[in-house]
């Protein structure tokens, strides 16, 4: 980043014609994280004429709206009060998260890009592997794919970049890594990130009464376990995972 | 028990596609819906009806169909050989399909995406608030041979109509609102790809489109590891191979790889129905032009109905010409 772009945040930008999107932060923290959560939650509440959809990123809240029909011109200022009414980055995170407990398969055939991920890193597999696993991380927001988390923050070794060419597909159930976080894939889908663990978790059950399972906030551990033992949970859509409310 | 469309065959990317869903960008899952919504507002018209009923998008090639009832169609989009029982059919029209009759949609002759709309709407059930497959997302499917999909009720009785052929089917200048990391790029950069003749590469689906061009890529500094951030559809993302890709109906929600610029929705339509190796490029415009190209485009819908042209059958397309009276009311000359 060039000095040029160094703002003080949070900052208001257009998005296409149709967007605006109130981001806390230029990269992921837990703060801009919680900022972004809590003021998308007081956008819906506030129900303004115009909005037709809300969504969260890592690090910013996104509207989009009619930009020709009533109430359009009206909520950027409505924005600013909104961002006036207190410091977001010191919001509570959401009511009602889950601990789950996923197994997972680590590297192997099933996930082949392990050792050239714990290398980007500058660790050794098994290396790779215990700091992945003992990690217990934050979904930080559902997106690419639908129900698909974002999850971190891994510590500072993996802040490694994603590839400059795309993997042509990774399954469902895929763990991936980059830029200290992972995600875990919903859908069968090329990805500039790294393979590194496989699942047999369905984040994405469009037949279910709740189609997407898990929400921001809810936290993850990948437990390691053997390839034959996976298979053995392949029925179970919860691909063996446990889950428990956080108190 | 409803009337059905019968499937007898369908091309590779035959699907069934509204307007898409609203309400589900927050879980991951993006719009969709038809990849041409123009297309969706002319076969609306066609048909005087809704254009939030559902339709058979046809990537390429189409497939034969019959119906179990009289049934109107509209024939939108991408301009593709269509046959009613054997005898042409009048693209960018509407016509009555009888109960029983064959009708048989080919090939692409120009543009990507033609459409097929029916009296009614196709009335398979909402998933998720829409009738859209989604099939980056899983949702729904490609159409194949047997598939039978019940038809909603039809209260309109017009056919015979044709709309004026519109000019989006063989790529050109589309306009574009900078992005939210558009500054990233360096303005050389900038200036090199509004001035880039990019050709549509074949790599194309409901996701994206891929464009190549002759000279280097576009890179930003460090974009590798930037906030991944959301995206919408029209956004112009760069990947590591330097490639620009436009992303459309059923792109992801976020993504990390810098983005150069959004295009204006109105202009998606001419960029879906671009064919492989036509030529588009790419102008920044202010957003005051953005918004005024918005307007336009919605007066544009708007006027659609208005510029119905009832169709003149062509004699060569009329298979049973013989059969018709032609000289009833024509006289002998010595009556009195």
């Amino acid at each position: 980043m060039t000095d040029s772009l160094v703002r003080s945040f949070p900052i208001v930008r257009s998005v296409g014609t149709d967007g605006l999107l109130v981001s806390f932060g230029d990269r992921l923290s837990e703060p801009a994280n919680r900022a972004a959560l809590a003021f998308r939650a007081a956008v819906d509440r506030a129900g303004w004429a115009g909005v037709e959809e809300t969504s969260t990123s890592l690090v910013s809240a996104y509207l989009r709206y009619d930009p020709l029909g009533p109430g359009g011109d009206d909520l950027r200022p409505r924005l600013a009060a909104l961002l006036a009414e207190r410091d977001w980055s010191a919001a509570e995170l959401p009511q009602g998260r889950r601990f789950f407990r996923i197994p997972t398969v680590y590297g192997t055939h099933m996930a082949p890009q392990l050792s050239e991920a714990a290398a980007a890193a500058g660790l050794t597999a098994a290396q790779a592997i215990a700091s992945i696993s003992q990690a217990r991380v934050r979904v930080t927001t559902i997106g690419f794919a639908p129900g698909q988390p974002y999850l971190g923050e891994l510590p500072e070794v993996w802040d490694i970049p994603r590839q400059s060419a795309l993997t042509p597909t990774v399954p469902v159930g895929a763990l991936v890594v980059a830029i200290r976080q992972l995600v875990l894939f919903s859908v069968t889908t090329p990805t500039g990130w790294r393979h590194i663990g496989q699942t047999a978790f369905r984040l994405f059950r469009p037949e279910s009464a709740s189609p997407f399972v898990l929400r921001p906030g809810d936290e993850a551990q990948f437990v390691p376990v053997a390839p034959e033992d996976l298979a053995n949970m392949e029925a179970d859509p919860d691909g063996g995972a446990t889950c428990a409310v956080i108190r | 028990m409803s009337d059905l469309l019968i499937v007898h065959s369908a091309g590779p990317n035959v699907t069934v596609q509204d307007r898409g869903r609203s309400g589900t960008l927050a879980y991951g899952l993006s719009r969709g819906g038809a990849m041409d919504r123009l297309a969706l507002a002319e076969g609306a018209a066609l048909l005087h009806q809704s254009d939030d009923l559902a339709v058979l998008e046809m990537a390429g090639v189409g497939g034969r169909f019959e119906a179990t009832r009289d049934l109107r169609i509209a024939l939108t989009g991408a301009e593709m050989r269509a046959t009613l029982d054997g005898a042409r059919l009048i693209w960018g029209a509407s016509h009555l399909l009888p109960r029983g009759a064959v009708l048989d949609i080919g090939p692409v002759l120009s543009g990507v995406y033609g459409y097929l709309h029916v009296g009614g709407g196709i009335d398979t059930p909402q998933v998720l608030g829409a009738r859209s497959a989604h099939l980056a997302a899983g949702l729904g499917r490609v159409l194949a041979a047997g598939d039978q999909l019940p038809l909603g009720a039809d209260r309109g009785s017009a056919t015979g109509n044709i709309l004026p052929r519109d000019t989006r089917f063989g790529g050109g200048v589309v306009r574009v609102s900078p992005s939210l990391q558009t500054e990233l790029f360096p303005q050389d950069q900038l200036d090199r790809f509004v001035r880039t003749r990019f050709i549509r590469d074949t790599r194309a689906n409901r996701m994206g489109v891929r464009l190549e061009s002759a000279g280097e890529g576009f890179h930003v500094p460090g974009g590798l590891s930037v906030v991944s951030e959301l995206i919408v559809p029209g956004d112009i993302q760069v990947t590591g191979d330097g490639a620009p890709f436009v992303l459309m109906a059923e792109s992801q929600t976020t993504g990390g790889y810098p983005r150069i610029g959004t295009v204006l929705p109105c202009d998606l339509p001419r960029v879906a129905q671009t064919p492989a190796g036509a030529v588009l490029e790419f102008r920044f415009v202010t957003r005051e032009v953005a918004l005024e190209a918005e307007r336009r485009y919605r007066s544009g819908v708007k006027a659609l109905a208005g510029q119905l042209k009832p169709l003149v059958r062509d004699p060569h397309d009329i298979r049973d010409l013989l059969s018709y009276q032609l000289i009833s009311g024509a006289i002998a000359g010595d009556e009195l």
